[in-house]
Formats: structure tokens, sequence, C-alpha cells
């Protein structure tokens, strides 16, 4: 059987465009909203990210760490991420869904019985922002025995050489860091300096999926297109944050976000 | 687990930087790899280079000012009634705290390596104005990384780090304190790396950062042993050196040199903070248990919950207010070469009252936490017992705290 992330991509260039992928923190703002999030985009996005919320993130911008100190606070644990992640695969089963989160997390619930649990609740990939290769060997090998995609990061400091070997280590997809910087950052460097990098890494294995990540808006989004996909994170968290700030409704408002995005790429 | 005798400790750790297969690491994001493998390959070459350890002590006597004092303390000994007290004045040390090695070293790998920028995170604020000390001196901008409640805690210190010209940043997120000050340091480094330096303020983060403080702290029992032996003639038979363990880098600095005697003869006492009496919370990750978790690219022992997340601490010394631990101690720990307990806020500023009372020495608060333990273990030692208490900082950034808690009078 093979990953619906797989398709997911498939999918994308059958249409001819990169796939969207979204990231948003889970029980953000509560848990019940962030499940709401996560159906009423669905249908626009082709692969949803959700973000295991860390109190500790070394790698999260402002906007992000907003965004998950607001979901620890509301009282979302990793059990509960699990049964949303359940809850949205019940409402549209084919879509993929990625964990995004920090290594503690993993850690202290148990490599197996976390991956246990990502199978029955229906995760299809993991993204661990600080566990690098070569140090996650062993537990990208354990995601893969159970058809789990573990997403190897690459960044513009990442060495010719070491590239090599993380993409040959890599599962179908790689998520590329566009620049130095946390999560949210401005897009600090030209994409067209982006997707020069970006074809290094497709050089390197055409075949690989390789989405482009940090600093993605609504603004820069037509201008990475080319991309096999791309992920907004921060600028969803932003609106989120805002909707609350002026007690909108961040669902709809999301939605709006999402939507435009999605025409931007079209 | 073992303690490897002749290979320095810092040394010690396996290919991947873990310390007993399980302490340490570099659980970092991609883009930091590389500047940290840099930052290795430079250290490595640099510590086995003479010219570079040359330049190094050169500033550590001229500047910081080495050797500082180790000075008997005989009214507290007489008070106190069983081993002979003793202390050494880290404090001394230019700036007024053991930070200074760690930074002036941090500076001179920066300017090697180029950069023109260094970033640090400070609690007390020691390791922050140590830094920025450092970074006018070599020529280096300076930006530090402090929790708000800290800022309002340590106000001489952030005074202090402004006059040196750097810029302090104030971080808002979690708990204010030194936690979430590391995080954001770690964060800015990530999105600068290309162009700045970062220099971490204690033995705790990715493994090279744990292995640069360690070396550069280790001066203070450098000292310490060639005084033991110009005052006694040899090492003691009977020596315990207790200091305070916050991130734990003067520990380990003011232990290093003893590493390989027997434990029978140089006992090492570690001492974390335990907090208000009254509190559940507390830094104090090695005497209550904490399990093994990462925090700052490093696995160690650390307060947290069920589900990882990291957990609030408090202490009234900033300097100790931390959740994790340097993977060197979890190593001592388990290796049982080094003992570890807690002393709570009231037994620390209990010591302040009674060394200050005592002797003309005003350790802050940080080390207010060693005082206790070793003057409460001093009575029931014989008197050929030396115990030597590293009074790694001054009290002066303290002294809001302290007129607070204690009156006018202890200030």
């Amino acid at each position: 059987m093979s990953n619906p992330i797989s398709h997911a991509f498939k999918k994308a260039k059958s249409e001819n465009r990169p796939a969207l992928l979204t990231y948003t923190v889970a029980g953000d703002s509560t848990k019940k909203q962030s499940l709401e999030i996560l159906k009423s985009i669905s249908k626009k996005v082709d692969i949803l990210e959700i973000g295991v919320p860390h109190n500790t993130p070394v790698a999260d911008g402002s906007q992000i760490q907003t965004s998950s100190y607001r979901a620890i606070k509301n009282g979302v644990k990793i059990n509960d991420i699990f049964k949303i992640v359940k809850d949205f695969k019940k409402f549209d089963k084919n879509k993929p869904v990625i964990l995004m989160g920090y290594y503690n997390m993993i850690f202290q619930y148990g490599e197996n019985e976390f991956l246990r649990k990502c199978k029955i609740s229906g995760v299809n990939g993991l993204i661990v922002v600080d566990l690098p290769w070569p140090e996650n060997k062993k537990f990208a090998s354990k995601c893969k025995n159970r058809s789990i995609f573990f997403i190897q990061l690459l960044s513009p400091t990442t060495t010719k050489n070491r590239l090599k070997k993380i993409i040959k280590d890599s599962h179908e997809m790689i998520y590329f860091i566009s620049m130095l910087s946390t999560t949210g950052g401005k897009l600090k460097v030209s994409s067209k300096e982006i997707l020069s990098n970006y074809d290094k890494i497709k050089k390197v294995n055409s075949k690989k999926n390789v989405v482009i990540g940090f600093g993605i808006t609504e603004k820069t989004i037509k201008s990475l297109k080319k991309a096999d996909g791309l992920v907004v994170g921060s600028a969803i968290c932003r609106e989120i944050t805002n909707s609350i700030k002026k007690r909108q409704n961040p669902v709809t408002n999301v939605y709006n976000v999402v939507n435009r995005l999605k025409k931007k790429i079209k | 687990m073992k303690l490897k005798k002749r290979i320095p400790v810092i040394d010690q750790g396996d290919k991947q930087g873990f310390w007993g297969g399980k302490f340490g690491g570099n659980f970092v994001p991609e883009t930091l790899k590389k500047p940290i493998e840099d930052l290795e390959i430079l250290f490595n070459k640099l510590k086995k280079d003479k010219k570079f350890i040359n330049e190094r002590d050169k500033y550590f006597k001229n500047w910081v000012g080495s050797p500082t004092r180790f000075i008997k303390l005989e009214n507290l000994t007489k008070h106190v009634g069983g081993a002979q007290i003793w202390s050494k004045v880290v404090s001394d040390a230019n700036g007024g705290a053991h930070k200074i090695y760690n930074a002036t070293v941090h500076c001179l790998l920066a300017k090697r390596s180029g950069k023109k920028v260094i970033c640090g995170d400070t609690g007390a604020g020691y390791a922050g104005k140590m830094l920025s000390m450092a970074a006018k001196k070599f020529g280096l901008k300076c930006k530090i990384f402090m929790g708000a409640k800290d800022i309002r805690r340590q106000q001489p210190n952030v005074r202090a780090m402004k006059k040196n010209g750097a810029e302090v940043i104030p971080v808002y997120s979690g708990s204010q304190t030194l936690v979430d000050a590391v995080s954001e340091c770690m964060r800015y480094w990530v999105a600068n790396c290309d162009k700045v330096a970062m220099c971490v303020g204690s033995t705790v983060g990715p493994a090279v950062f744990v292995r640069i403080c360690g070396w550069s702290t280790s001066q203070i029992s450098r000292e310490l042993k060639t005084q033991l032996v110009d005052e006694f003639g040899s090492v003691p038979k009977k020596l315990k050196l207790y200091n305070c363990v916050g991130g734990g880098s003067s520990s380990f600095g003011f232990w290093n040199e003893f590493m390989d005697y027997d434990k029978k003869q140089c006992e090492f006492i570690g001492v974390e903070a335990g907090g208000p009496t009254k509190s559940k919370k507390h830094a104090a990750p090695l005497t209550y248990g904490s399990k093994i978790g990462i925090l700052h690219g490093a696995a160690q022992y650390v307060n947290q919950n069920t589900d990882g997340q990291i957990e609030e601490t408090e202490s009234i010394s900033a300097g100790l207010d931390y959740p994790g631990i340097s993977p060197l101690h979890c190593f001592l720990k388990d290796t049982k070469r080094a003992r570890y307990t807690a002393a709570s806020d009231e037994e620390a500023l209990n010591a302040y009252k009674l060394v200050t009372k005592f002797e003309k020495l005003r350790p802050s608060l940080e080390p207010s936490h060693a005082f206790s333990v070793a003057i409460a273990e001093s009575k029931r030692f014989s008197k050929d017992t030396i115990v030597v208490v590293n009074s790694c900082g001054d009290a002066y950034k303290d002294r809001g705290i302290i007129e607070k808690r204690l009156g006018k009078k202890y200030v």
C-alpha cells in the first residue's frame, strides 16, 4: 500500500502545480477549533502538517510560538493530538497528515509507542525538527517499517556531501528550509536563490518530492511555484492570532487565507 | 557507564557527542549542523595549539586576573567547629564571576573564525555581563538574550551589559527566565549563523558548547590545585569540593583537575537550587530524580511533565533557575563520581547571613546554596578535612533581593 503523501504529489503534478501544504498547531486555539480548521481547509490543501506544540522550540519564530503556547495553555496533550488526527481522518480519510514537532515529546512517549499511535490514528509522515541526520537514522527506519514517511530536512547550510547522504537516506518527501531563519521569518533571500538551491537538491535525485518552507506567504508563494510543494505555516498561525484579537472566527479566516494561497499557485 | 582516567571528561563523549552513551548529543535543527561542525573543527584544533593556549593564558592572567584567591575562612571554621572551611574566591575574577572564562574563550574563537558579532544568553546576568566585557575587549558586537523576569531582578548586571555596549534583548516567552533566554538565543543563531557566533552561557547546549565551556572554566581547578599544593604541600588526603550547580559551568571547572583522584580523597558535592521551601517547583533535576529529556540540543536530566513539556522552575537565584543540567553532571552523577543535593531559598539566605557575618566575603545567592550544605556537613567532619567552597559570584547583583528578604543591613 503506498503512502497517501505520494498520491498527493502525483495529483498536484497532474494539475501542473505545486502541492500546497499547510501547518497548523494541534489544539490552537482549542482542540475542537483546530479540528474544525483542518476540516475546513482540507479540500484546498494537499497535505496537512499538524504541529505538536512544544514549550522550548528552538527553531520556531514568534507566530508559531504564540500558537504553540496558546495550545499548551488550553490543555492540549499528545493523546489529544492523536485524537484530532483520528477524528479528522474519519472526515477525510485520504488526506495525508504529517505531524511536526520536537524530539523530546516522542522520546518521552517512547518511539515505538508513538509510532504505534501514529499508525492507529492515521498519521502518514513525521518531521522532527531537532533530530537531524545521521542521529535520526534509526528512528527513520522504524518509521519506514511502518510505512510512515520520515521527512528529512535540508537547509542552505547543508554541505554538498551531506546533502547527498541525506537524500540517499530520505524517504519520498524532503523538506527544504528556504533560508537561514526560524519559521515565519521575512523572506530575506531572492526566490531565484532559493530555487537554485532547490535545483541542486533535485539534481541529486529528481524522484524525491521536495517541498520548500519558511517565509512563504500570500506575497511570496507565487514566485516559488515550480517546487514540488510549498509549506505555509506562520502566515496561518498569524491569522488565527489576529482573528482572536479581532474577535472574528479563525475557522473562516484561515479558510480564506488558504483559498487565496491556492489560487496563487494554480 | 564508566568514567575514564587520564582523558579529560569533556573529551569522553562518543562520536555523536554523547557522554556515557546517553547524555549530550546534538539535537539541533539541520541549519545548525554546519556551524556546529565548523566550531568543533576549530575548537579541536585550537585546544591543542600551544600558541592559542598561550594567548588564552595571557588574557586569563592579565585581564581576567588569575589566580583568584584561595582563603581560609577562619571565623566560620571556628563557629562551625568541624572541618577547615576554605573558599576559592572566583568572584575576584574580572567582572565578579567565573563566567568570564567561557566568555573570553568564545570571543577568542569568534575572532579566529572571522565573526564580527557574538550572541549569548544569560540568567543571573553574569554570563551576559562577561560576554559584553569580552566582546568589547576583542572588538565584537554583542547581543544578549535575557528573560524579562531576570531583567527585573538582576538590574545591576543589566546596567553593566548596556554600559559595555551590548544590546540586551528581553525575552517574554514562557517563564521569562534563563530557559527561555537560551531558546531565544538559539533561535537567533539559527537565523544568523552565517555571520554571528554564539556563546552558550554554561556547560549546556549542543555538545561542542558543553566542551568549550568546561574547557574554559577548568582554569578554576588548575589554579586551586597549585594553591592546595602551595598551602598543604600536596593535595589533602580529605578534600571536599562544594559548588552550586545550575547549568553546571562553575562546578565542572572547579572539579575537573581533581577528576582522576579517588573520590574518598577528593569528593565533589554539587548543590542544586531547591527553590522556596513551600513551593513544589525547584531547579534541582539531579537531586529530585527528574527523567532524561532533550533540552536545548542535549539529552540530560530535566524537569518536565509526562508529555515532555519542560517545566517551570523556581529559585531565588537566577543563575541556578534552569530546568536542565549539564550532560557532564548527568555523567558524573551516574558514574557516581560526584554527589548532588539541594538547598532551598531559605537555606541559601541563611548561609549568606552566616558567611557575611563571620567573613569579609559576599557570595552571591548561587554560591550561598553551596555554602549552606558545606556548613551543615562540615560540623560532622574531622579537623583535618579540607572543605573548599567555590564562591563563584559576587552578591552585588543580588542587593535588591537581599535587601527585600533580609533587610538593609545585609546589603
